[in-house]
Parts: C-alpha cells; structure tokens; sequence
C-alpha cells in the first residue's frame, strides 16, 4: 500500500514537473476568444486583438461609472505621448446595457477618445477576463499575454500602468 | 476499496496536470462579510446569527477551442437586503462548451442576450442577486460572413435554495438572427453607410394549471430590429410584439403585449447628442406567469433614464421599468465648450444636459365589451398616453478643471417620481425634489488626492421624508490605498423622531487586481440599484467586509 502511495506521488510530482518545464503555468494567459461588437457594427474576435507586436490596454468601463470615466479622460490627455513613446494601444470595452448603452457613442465622440471601443452588453468578456467590476484595466504584451491588471482608479494609477507598459516594452 | 480511492486520485491529479499543462484558467471570486447590531433608531435588528456572507467564486477553463467553467457560490446566511431566494452553498453555474469559427456551443448554464433584450435576455448581477440564466443548450452559428444565427433552449433559474438551483417552470426557447450588410456590399461603408438588421423569436412552454381560465401553454414573442448609420447620424430601433399571456402580472388578460424602442444620435468632437423613445404595453415575458418581482424575467425593458451615481440622487427616488406599460422619452446632450475661451477657461469645460420622462399609456375602452369571454381589456395605440405622469427627470452638470491640482463638478436635478406607481414610501402622489451637488477634486501630487462632495436634497412642500443633505470625503493614494467617510443626514424630516443621521466610514486597500474593503457605520434603507433593476436593502448597523479578487 505505501509503495503504491509512494509511486503515486512520485508519478504525479514527475507529471507537474515535465508540464511546467515545457509549457507555460496554467494562470498565464491570453485574451480570450467573445465575439463583441464595434461602434460600427462590426463583430470582432477579441481573441484576435493584436498591435503590431506592441502592448495593449484593455479597459473596462461604462457611461455610469465616474472613475471609470475619469481614468480614461485622464489617458487620453496623455495618450499621444504614450502612443509615439511605446506603440501602445487602448481598447475601452463598454459593459452598458440596453439603458445606457446609447449613450456611449455620443459620450466618446464629444470626449474625442481615439479608443478602439467595444460593447459587451451582457457581460460576455467581463465573465471570460473574470472581472469584478469597473473599472478594471489589463495590460496585454506584444505576445498576447495578459501581464499586469488593475482594479479600481485612483488619480495617478495611470503612472504605474504606463510604468508597467515602458516594462515590458524594455524602455525603463 | 482503498485502491479504487486511489486510482480514481491518480485519475483526478492526472487531468488536473493535463489542465496544468494546457490551456488557461481564469476567473474571479467576491466574498462579503457582514457583523450587524441592532440600532433602534433605525429600526435595525441584529439577525440571530449575527454575521452574515455572500460568496461566490467563478472559475472558467479554455483550451482552444474548448471551454468549460463553474461558479461555487454560499450564502451563509445571505448579507442584508439580498432576494430570500438564496440560501446555502453550492455549485450554482457550471457549462461545457466548444468554440470555433463556425459555431459556439453551450450546454449547462448560460447567458445571452437577443438585440437590446426587450425579447430575450438572461443575464447576472451579483450585486443585487439578479440571475435569469439559461439551463439548457445554447448553440450560435456564423454560416456566412456578416450572418449570425443564435439559439437558445432551456429554463431559467429563478432560485437558489439549499444549496441547489431552482428553475422556472416554462420552457424557453428561442432564436435571433442577424444580418450585418456591410460585410456583404463593401460599397456601404465606402459611402459611411452601416446597416444592420435582425429578426428574433422567443417562445415559453407551461402547463395550464389554471382551473379558472383556458390559459395558452405557449406563448411567443418576435420582432425586428434595424441599425442605421450614416456618417455621424445613426437611428436604431428594435419592436417586439407578444402573443397572449396571461399573468399576474397583467391580471390574467388576453392582450397581446408590443414594445418599442428607438434611438437616434449625432455626434462629433465635443458635441454629442442622443433622443430616445419608448413605447411599451404588457411586455411583462416571464417564464412562470405567477412569478412577480424580478423573478424568471424573459425580456429586459431597459428605463429610459440616467444612472445618476451621487448617493441623495440615486438612493432617494430611482425610476424603475413598467412592464405593464409605459410611453417614455429621453434627451441627452454632452457638450464641451472649447479651451482658451472666456467661458471654458484652461482646459475646457464640460457641459451635459439630460431630460427624461415617462407617461402612462392611453388604455382605450371604446368598442371593447368588458369581462366579455375575449378577456382584451383594452387597446393602446403606440407613443399615445393619457397624461399621468409617472417620471420626470431634468438634470445639468458642468465640470471644469481649474489647473493642475483643482477640478470642480456642478450638478443639479429635478426630479419627480409619481408615488402612487413607484410605491418607494407611502407618501402619496408625485413627490418632486430639487438636488444639488457639488463635487471637488484637489490633487495634492501624483499619488495622493482628495475630493470632497456635498449634497442636498429638498423635496417640494417637504414631502415624503423632507429635506436631506451628504458630505462625503475622500482620500486616495495611488495605486492602492482609500479612506472615505460619508454623513448623510434626514435633517428636514417632518416628522422630528425621524431626521436621523447616517454616518458611515471605508477603508480600502488594493493590489492590482485584488480588493479588500471595510466599511463601518449606520447604512440609509433605500434602492440599491443596477442597470435598471433595484433591490430594496433596509436600514442597517455594523461592519461590511468586501474581499474580491480576480486570477
């Protein structure tokens, strides 16, 4: 009996052991694949972001929510300089129902936010990204890898975030 | 006996490693903890177990194609205000399902949504212990480019009790599909015109089980929806119409119900402006017709109002959906008046104005012999209504930045919410207020900041509780501290017994995406509301403990 424990823990810590070496941890992970919708109608694969090689932001949001608001007026004020300094681009994905929901085109085009703007109505992304509430941001690698998230904004969490992208970019 | 425990270990461990190996998991958890005491004053008795939680964690697993996912879930027992239908722990979500480019299939629980979901919409608010969700089948196709094909089958969950999933007795069952034109004429777009259009039919099965009246067991809903853009200019609208069906709701009539919903806007850089309509008429689609509050909702009928979130402006008199019927309006205007003028100062200032309304439908008798076997009571013509008023919000803010460290919100708001529809309190008839707010911000440097609010609340000839007034002060330390206090105070209730004071503090740490917060002090009874739909939470004292991470 204590042989076949033995043999048992053995195989499994070997098994844990062979996995991790060659593939990546399980909690490592990448945008998952919903289909969303654009401000144009268009259905996108978030599965299929992409930036050229260069970071992402993707940041939750929504018409009601005034941090939410604040954090993304307060990007955008300084997104030109972020976007000549590292290549970054933002994603803004819009969890407004039906009831708001129509509020976000006038919203974004009087901000003038350059964002590529995504509506998830039902919560579909919101579910897979396992988010909480907004705002809730995510940092997405050249390689697609998820590698930094925040939630909550506070005014000056847009410095650790840009901290985090000049990271990964290699330009600290 | 042993063996067999431990082959099945090995078999466990094995594919745990498998999972190890592949694919990703995601997920989130929240846990809310509450210690009540009794409060007299208030009204507010400790609960015989003291300590209360609500708790929940999600876990979802994806490997290519292939996903998975549950949700454990316990209410030990439930916090304060959350809907009774919940007690117990246990596994309360759980599906399989496969993805590609062709298809989407689920099968267990899910959610989704047809259009804006007047037809058909299950969805999830943890907050307010609002879950509709499907069990069932869910297959979504894309057979050609711009064409996509949803079906869903299945009942919904109305209850969680002991630990397991309650379900609604209908069946529900339903299809949407939509056309995205553009994809199609590449000719459109080129001419910045988009269009989109969508059909969409829900049907519900329950047994008669009346012995009153001969009750229709399947009752379909469809409609259509169309979205139009032209350059900065868009219109979409979506109408619903449905079959008999009968219900507590409506009191058992044989009307069918139709709703309406349009929207259009225009917008450019520092102007946005949206008018939207709404025309509703026994759209109550439930699938249990004895079923009242928010349980087994089918369709979704978004209120056409802001979501204010300044406490005295959403707590106090909130609108909710008729789904008896409604005629509603809304304007919306976002203005940003330019920076370097006189009126805009430095940086520009923000203007937005926002109107909305909402009337009884015209319920006409003419020609119609009452309590004749037919049971139509009545007919309504779209967008007509008799004149009383159910809602009526007109509210302004103005925000500017000052400079560097100062920004300054203005709010104001009218707001008058007919009582005797609503029912929030017992006053009688429309109770009007006048609401200010003003909200200051103070960045001190780069991490820390403070912002002050201050509210009032007057209602029109002290009606109803009177006058009330907020201060709120709060302190934040980038990226990952908070402390706020809130003093809400009844000051100007008629009755003297009641002007009570509410004083409440929070403290807050976070680490990126992980939250731990504390809250401490004496909680207003009022709505707390979501999106539309609102739970009413008493009047408590204690300590709240909110943990919530995201993996």
């Amino acid at each position: 009996m204590r042989l076949l424990i033995m043999t048992f823990f053995a195989l499994t810590f070997t098994c844990g052991a062979l996995a991790q070496e060659h593939q990546k941890g399980l909690l490592e992970k990448q945008v998952p694949a919903v289909q969303l919708k654009d401000m144009d109608g268009n259905t996108i694969n978030t599965g299929e972001l992409e930036n050229d090689g260069k970071p992402i932001i993707i940041s939750f949001w929504a018409t009601w929510c005034t941090p939410c608001k604040k954090e993304l007026n307060t990007i955008h004020d300084m997104y030109i300089d972020w976007q000549a300094e590292t290549g970054v681009r933002l994603v803004a994905v819009s969890v407004d129902d039906e009831r708001t929901k129509n509020r976000v085109v006038p919203y974004v085009d009087s901000k003038a936010w350059e964002y590529e703007i995504l509506y998830d109505p039902n919560g579909e992304l919101k579910r897979a990204m396992g988010v909480n509430n907004v705002p809730h941001t995510f940092l997405i690698d050249g390689e697609g890898n998820i590698v930094y998230s925040h939630n909550n904004y506070a005014p000056g969490d847009e410095y650790e975030l840009y901290d985090k992208i000049l990271e990964i970019q290699g330009l600290e | 006996m042993k063996l067999s425990f431990l082959l099945a270990g090995t078999l466990l461990l094995g594919t745990f490693q498998f999972l190890r190996a592949q694919g990703s998991i995601s997920g989130n958890m929240e846990t809310t903890y509450q210690y009540l005491v009794s409060d007299s004053a208030i009204g507010a008795l400790q609960p015989d177990e003291k300590s209360l939680v609500n708790s929940f964690m999600n876990v979802n697993y994806r490997n290519q194609g292939f996903k998975a996912g549950a949700r454990f879930e316990a209410y030990l027992p439930r916090i304060l205000g959350y809907p009774d239908r919940f007690d117990g722990a246990g596994l309360g979500y759980r599906y399989l399902g496969y993805e590609n480019e062709l298809v989407d299939i689920t099968v267990g629980h899910f959610y989704e949504q047809f259009g804006s979901g007047l037809i058909f919409r299950a969805y999830e608010d943890r907050a307010l212990g609002f879950d509709n969700m499907m069990n069932g089948i869910k297959l979504n196709l894309r057979p050609y480019k711009g064409v996509t094909l949803k079906t869903v089958y299945g009942k919904q969950r109305v209850a969680f009790s002991e630990g397991k999933n309650q379900y609604a007795p209908a069946i529900v069952r339903g299809a949407d599909l939509e056309f995205n034109f553009n994809q199609w004429f590449p000719k459109l777009a080129e001419n910045d015109v988009r269009i989109n259009a969508a059909g969409s039919f829900v049907s519900k099965f329950q047994e008669d089980n009346n012995s009153q009246f001969v009750l229709p067991e399947n009752t379909g809903a469809y409609g259509g929806r169309l979205d139009l853009r032209y350059k900065k200019f868009y219109i979409n609208g979506e109408y619903i119409i449905k079959e008999q069906d009968p219900s507590q709701d409506n009191g058992f009539i044989y009307n069918y119900g139709k709703g309406l919903l349009i929207n259009a806007g225009y917008s450019q850089r520092g102007l946005g402006i949206l008018l939207s309509a709404k025309s509703i008429d026994n759209m109550s689609f439930r699938s249990d017709r004895n079923a009242t509050l928010q349980d087994a909702t089918i369709g979704f009928i978004p209120p056409l109002t802001k979501t204010h979130t300044y406490n005295l402006a959403a707590t106090l008199y909130p609108y909710a959906s008729q789904p008896n019927g409604e005629v509603a309006f809304q304007a919306d205007i976002i203005y940003k008046i330019k920076r370097g003028t006189m009126l805009g100062g430095k940086y520009g200032t923000d203007v937005s104005l926002n109107f909305s309304t909402s009337y009884e439908p015209m319920r006409r008798t003419d020609g119609i012999t009452e309590n004749d076997s037919s049971r139509v009571t009545y007919k309504t013509n779209i967008f007509e209504n008799s004149g009383l008023l159910y809602w009526r919000d007109i509210n302004v803010q103005i925000k500017r930045k000052l400079n560097k460290k100062w920004t300054v919100k203005a709010n104001y708001f009218n707001i008058s919410m007919n009582n005797d529809v609503l029912k929030l309190t017992n006053a009688k008839g429309i109770i009007e207020s006048h609401i200010g707010v003003l909200d200051v911000q103070y960045k001190i440097n780069r991490r820390h900041t403070i912002r002050a609010e201050l509210q009032g609340l007057w209602t029109v000839n002290k009606k109803d509780r009177g006058n009330w007034a907020t201060g709120l002060l709060e302190y934040t330390i980038s990226p990952d501290w908070f402390f706020s206090a809130i003093f809400q105070s009844n000051y100007g209730n008629p009755n003297p017994e009641d002007q009570i004071n509410y004083p409440m503090v929070f403290v807050g740490r976070i680490w990126g995406a992980t939250r731990l917060q504390a809250g401490y002090g004496r909680q207003n009874a009022g709505l707390f509301c979501v999106g539309g739909v609102c739970r009413f939470v008493p009047a408590s004292n204690g300590l709240t403990i909110t943990f919530s991470h995201s993996f």
